[in-house]
């Protein structure tokens, strides 16, 4: 469902993603590795519409959206999390999902301002959506407090569920495990994979965690230095001698 | 320690002298066509030193000072007083600002025409400050010409009436509706820009209008401005002694009760009242609508806004878009007030005191809001006798709020929505 064809990303002088080629079929998880500063986070960028590929090709859904704007793709169902948790930290958890159903409200003023039975009903709707999220993560007892009171975990788990009352097809999770203990590692890989299972979602990952993306990916794309250095199933990257040089440097 | 505090209350009194001297001790005198220099009499020299010997003493002893004032029994007891539950509390206010309105409906019967005439101003500045607070308060955007709206709505008012024999209730939403779309309008240019760059754009924005009111004197009489604006009517009926409208008929003669000048100071104070009421219930109510959200969650984090899939373009056109279409509303009101307006009403001074008002009140909060502007308002008419030194009081309130209120009078507390939890 998604295809990058030989994705370049160049700031001036610096060629930060080079050539990358990446495909995600419908229900996988694909995930993206690499040391630091191998433009793991520039590819997402790239993907979800923040920066203006300088090269190559991405196609969603047979679709070429590179360069669209950001908000754009996002309503084509690619949505994305932040590597620093970014949540709209004065509003409760319960608006932070009702936010991110925007779209799929009646936004028309005047059906706001008179209250018509159709914009109540989308407004029911959506709280129920984000009723069954809440649920879904573990957070539905903290649903009426501000989101920017939640610890780190809760945080994580709130941005998840807000990507998904979007329903999206496709969701860019880029280091979800960042900050996360393993008791919190551990539910985060049941929920990802469930995501997939239940929920029909492909997932894209960039992760440090090796355990969780071992344990759930079902391909893997190893970055260096800008440059695709690996791909194929975990087993695979494992043993893969370059990447063993590129993790831990030459013996 | 001991040593620190007196050193700070040193400099506090340095400081308190060096801005007072100069400004109430020394006179400038003309004599013939020279201007001299003069010292002041003796007894405000003295009054100075006593002010800053004040200052000195109160500065050395503030911590204990504060503490004496911390332990009164009043202060205490609010400050070990639970905090209601948010329900109950929404009920009482509720209930409070119902019998607020109601007790304005019939204030003016009982006043005097100066006093509602003010208050028609308060009035006016409430919905402005409401729809600033829009721009500023919710979505989180520094507009420093939104006194261009203001004079967009009353323009429209003036000039429709005199060319084209407008009446108030038709020309308030065409003047409204138009300064709509002048926010519209500015908006699309000023997406990109944040914080300061916006402000100093908008700052430019407002004085176009003003500077093009002022010169295009074959349509808008430059700085003479336009007189003859015509006063509201009540179907049909005129508040003057005479009327002047064709077809329509007289106030004091339909209910055959002595003319009264009052009866047309009290018709615009009730239709500012109106209108306030409706501004801040409309934009209470955009405040919960997916609108509203929208607008603080690209407040809160453009970033995530957008990758949520909300368009920074309509977000922001739109807050712009609605505080303009309000500043216009209020704008109409104001040129059928004043019967005559000039581009000299809406200098850059009107954004500044509006937007100090929101400032004042707590972004984002409406009650702060409104409270904000009748203080802003009301002080400097009750403070005539001080007027030359009226910028330096609001100056030295906006330093001192600063310091102690950061957050405003009343700061915004959020209405949220709550998930009730479904057993």
């Amino acid at each position: 469902m998604l295809e990058v064809q030989n994705l370049s990303m160049r700031f001036g002088g610096l060629l930060a993603v080079d050539q990358v080629s990446l495909d995600v079929q419908e229900r996988e998880i694909v995930s993206i590795i690499g040391p630091n500063g191998a433009g793991k986070t520039t590819v997402f960028n790239c993907m979800s519409g923040f920066y203006r590929p300088t090269g190559g090709k991405i196609l969603f859904q047979g679709k070429e959206i590179q360069g669209k704007p950001d908000y754009k793709i996002s309503r084509l169902g690619m949505v994305r999390t932040f590597q620093h948790v970014r949540l709209f930290n004065s509003m409760t958890v319960v608006e932070n999902l009702l936010v991110a159903q925007h779209r799929h409200l009646n936004t028309n003023l005047i059906a706001g301002l008179l209250k018509t039975p159709n914009y109540r009903e989308r407004e029911k709707k959506s709280l129920e959506r984000a009723r069954y999220w809440l649920e879904r993560v573990g957070l539905i007892d903290l649903a009426n407090r501000e989101s920017g009171n939640l610890a780190y975990g809760q945080q994580r788990r709130l941005e998840i569920a807000r990507c998904m009352v979007t329903e999206p097809r496709l969701l860019m999770l880029d280091e979800p495990a960042a900050g996360l203990n393993p008791a919190e590692t551990k539910d985060l890989n049941q929920l990802i994979v469930s995501l997939k299972e239940d929920y029909n979602v492909s997932v894209v990952l960039i992760e440090h965690d090796m355990s969780l993306v071992m344990d759930i990916s079902d391909r893997i794309n190893v970055i260096n230095q800008g440059r695709p250095l690996a791909s194929g199933k975990p087993e695979e990257i494992r043993n893969n001698d370059d990447v063993i040089k590129a993790y831990l440097g030459e013996a | 320690m001991a040593a620190n505090n007196v050193r700070h209350a040193f400099f506090s009194a340095l400081i308190t002298l060096i801005i007072s001297y100069p400004i109430l001790g020394l006179n400038l005198e003309a004599q013939g066509i020279s201007v001299t220099l003069t010292g002041a009499d003796t007894s405000t020299v003295i009054a100075i030193f006593i002010a800053v010997i004040v200052v000195f003493v109160f500065q050395l002893f503030r911590e204990r000072l504060m503490d004496r004032v911390r332990e009164l029994p009043f202060l205490s007891a609010r400050a070990h007083k639970e905090p209601m539950a948010e329900n109950k509390r929404a009920k009482i206010e509720s209930w409070v600002i119902t019998g607020i309105v109601v007790l304005a409906l019939f204030w003016p019967f009982f006043v005097s025409r100066g006093a509602v005439d003010l208050a028609t101003l308060v009035l006016i500045y409430i919905m402005l400050a409401l729809g600033l607070n829009v721009v500023v308060g919710l979505a989180g955007l520094l507009d420093l010409g939104y006194v261009a709206f203001y004079a967009v709505g009353a323009y429209t008012f003036a000039l429709l009436a005199q060319y084209a024999d407008f009446s108030f209730w038709m020309a308030l939403p065409v003047g409204a509706c138009l300064a709509a779309l002048f926010g519209l309008v500015l908006g699309f240019p000023v997406l990109r820009l944040r914080g300061d760059y916006l402000a100093i754009v908008t700052l430019g924005f407002g004085e176009i209008i003003r500077i093009l009111l002022n010169n295009w004197t074959t349509l808008t009489g430059g700085p003479n401005g336009i007189g003859g604006i015509p006063d509201p009517t009540l179907f049909g009926m005129e508040f003057g002694r005479r009327v002047k409208g064709e077809g329509n008929t007289s106030f004091h003669d339909t209910f055959g009760i002595a003319y009264s000048g009052e009866h047309k100071v009290i018709f615009l104070y009730l239709i500012a009242l109106v209108l306030a009421v409706f501004t801040a219930m409309v934009i209470r109510r955009f405040m919960r609508m997916p609108v509203g959200r929208a607008w603080e969650a690209l407040r809160e984090d453009e970033i995530a806004a957008r990758s949520l899939g909300l368009s920074r373009t309509a977000v922001k056109l739109s807050a712009f878009t609605i505080g303009a279409f309000f500043a216009g509303f209020s704008g109409t009101v104001f040129a059928s007030k004043q019967g005559f307006i000039s581009p000299e009403s809406f200098v850059f001074l009107e954004s500044a005191i509006v937007l100090a008002i929101v400032v004042l009140g707590g972004m984002g909060s409406q009650i702060g809001v409104i409270l904000a502007a009748i203080a802003v308002t009301i002080l400097p008419e009750l403070a005539r006798e001080f007027s030359e030194y009226r910028m330096l009081i609001f100056g030295a309130a906006m330093v001192l709020m600063m310091v102690w209120r950061p957050q405003g009078l009343m700061p915004m507390r959020r209405i949220h929505i709550e998930l009730n939890r479904q057993e």
